[in-house]
């Protein structure tokens, strides 16, 4: 197989990116809300000695505590989605309308090296962005906390990267998608954008919607648990339809070994608090992935599946232009 | 085939639901010849040039470059075609070395030639001048002449020019067009020029084909089809007199 023009579309594209604007204005914004957000957590922290003393996991505290607003995990969770959509939604079109398209697939390169090049170029990119973030939050912390990493959490939060990486992913593969099917630049961005508030904003209250529709669970049927349970259960799996709800369940039990469930909502006799409250270990790294196996591999399939997708239509469009 | 054929067409056909882009197109281009393509706006002549690149599927019939299927060996085919579109365009944040250079490396030209074949082909289109002024600043003439580098840049067989001169000032198209003669003449590299401008064809051209919605209607030299229209030679006739003849006969 020849990968010669792979890697030269990919180079390209890479050079691109690190020397656009708008990569480095949105590196800024992201390094500047991160580096805020873990020093208020570190504030947090700091002010809060005693309680950490006793915390099995200090440091990633860091990405998983709210400080003043949100966690670093809160924040990918919610705007990570818009690097992916900045990074791809012209990325086919604005080389149609410029005309460099044609030129670009009548050089002796396969096809498929123009779109594997941007998507990997992209990959690369939020890789690169995603890493030097969680890098510089962690010096941070350590100079303010003064807790040194463990093992386990290093291994934490070499995974909390890695599914980021597929969740920003997806939601290139989604912007490349629509810069393909769109011949507009602002229409791909406008579609892009709109799904990503769908996905992310209206799919939560839509689950509501449903949930209460099928069982509702309003104050005169409280004294029935299984309602309950069952307007709860229609409401998780109605959610589980948006990646960042797949994102956040996953990378909040990874970060936080004290979560054992990516449920929401447990119902307890006071027999099982009992006994809850006398097993309070974390869970290891093994059982917490055991935990998140089924949205992460959601999450995976999700992202391949989109660039199969973009990768199928853009192979058989005819580009004349 | 023939031995000196280098593009040969049989029954290619091209549809788009209904409409017939290309309607059986048989074509025979024979090695180092200048062929003038001319028609209308929407003849077919661009859509026929993508099947012969690979870049578009026939819907029937059969085309050959250098005895290769497009369809089945479109790779080796860009290999030795290079293929300048009406509108090429250009990263406008790059340079004219830098442009050069990325089309090299597509062209998996080895790193250590492309220094030495950037400065030969800038200084064959005499844009030497402008070699490290970004393209966005570049006239359309000189967007032009930095394209036939690029094509050029591969050391192709065959040259696919689609509108060359479109928009050109004369003196200016006049340059490209005797650039694009000289290269027939001192590289034999075979040329299939798509053009409006019936003078410029005239100028350059072994032969010509004439398409109309999608057929070719007439084909062979100027002085051939000038024989057959008004019974006398070209010297007599002006190409655009030839082909408008045949236009209206049509």
């Amino acid at each position: 197989m020849n990968m010669s023009g792979l890697f030269v579309v990919f180079k390209k594209e890479l050079c691109d990116h690190f020397s656009s604007y708008r990569f480095v204005i949105l590196f800024a914004l992201i390094a500047m809300v991160s580096f805020i957000t873990s020093y208020m957590a570190g504030l947090h922290m700091k002010g809060n000695l005693e309680a950490l003393a006793k915390t099995r996991f200090p440091f990633l505290m860091l990405f998983s505590s709210p400080g003043a607003l949100f966690s670093m995990i809160q924040f990918v969770a919610f705007f990570g989605p818009l690097i992916g959509l900045i990074l791809g939604f012209d990325s086919i079109n604005r080389e149609r309308a410029q005309g460099t398209l044609i030129k670009l697939v009548s050089q002796p390169i396969y096809r498929d090296a123009v779109i594997n090049g941007k998507f990997l170029a992209g990959v690369a990119t939020i890789s690169v962005l995603l890493v030097s973030v969680v890098l510089v939050i962690s010096g941070f912390g350590l100079a303010l906390v003064g807790v040194v990493p463990g093992v386990e959490e290093i291994w934490r939060l070499l995974i909390y990267v890695l599914i980021s990486i597929f969740y920003i992913s997806f939601w290139l593969g989604i912007s490349i998608l629509f810069s393909i099917f769109f011949k507009g630049i602002a229409t791909s961005a406008l579609a892009s954008v709109a799904l990503w508030i769908f996905l992310s904003f209206f799919v939560s209250l839509g689950a509501e919607v449903a949930a209460n529709a099928v069982a509702p669970a309003d104050s005169k049927n409280q004294t029935k648990p299984e309602l309950i349970v069952k307007n709860m259960r229609i409401k998780e799996t109605v959610s589980l339809s948006s990646p960042m709800v797949l994102y956040s369940k996953a990378t909040e039990t990874i970060i936080n070994p004290m979560r054992k469930t990516t449920g929401s909502f447990i119902m307890m006799g006071p027999m099982e608090e009992l006994l809850s409250s006398r097993f309070q270990n974390p869970l290891t790294l093994g059982q917490s992935m055991i935990v998140v196996f089924p949205h992460i591999t959601t999450l995976i399939a999700i992202t391949l599946i989109c660039f199969a997708i973009s990768y199928l239509v853009f192979i058989k469009q005819e580009i004349r232009t | 085939m023939d031995a000196d054929t280098i593009i040969e067409t049989v029954n290619l056909t091209k549809k788009y639901k209904q409409y017939e882009a290309v309607s059986n197109l048989n074509l025979k281009v024979k090695e180092g010849e200048i062929f003038g393509f001319l028609g209308p706006n929407g003849a077919g002549k661009s859509t026929t040039l993508l099947m012969l690149l690979g870049l578009s599927q026939p819907s029937g019939g059969s085309a050959k470059i250098c005895g290769l299927d497009p369809l089945r060996k479109a790779k080796e085919v860009k290999r030795v075609v290079g293929y300048l579109p009406e509108n090429v365009g250009f990263y406008s944040d790059l340079d004219a070395v830098q442009s050069l250079e990325y089309v090299a490396s597509l062209n998996g030209i080895q790193k250590n030639k492309i220094a030495e074949k950037t400065d030969e082909l800038l200084e064959l289109v005499g844009i030497t001048q402008d070699a490290h002024k970004k393209i966005g600043a570049f006239s359309r003439g000189m967007k032009q002449r930095l394209g036939i580098a690029e094509v050029l840049i591969k050391e192709p067989s065959i040259l696919f020019l689609d509108e060359l001169t479109l928009g050109l000032d004369p003196e200016g198209a006049l340059r490209l067009i005797d650039l694009i003669h000289s290269l027939n003449l001192d590289r034999k590299i075979t040329v299939l020029l798509c053009s409006h401008n019936l003078h410029q064809v005239q100028r350059i051209s072994n032969r010509v084909g004439i398409m109309l919605n999608g057929k070719m209607i007439a084909e062979g030299s100027i002085d051939s089809l000038a024989k057959e229209k008004f019974g006398v030679g070209e010297t007599e006739y002006s190409l655009e007199e030839i082909y408008m003849k045949y236009f209206q006969e049509v």
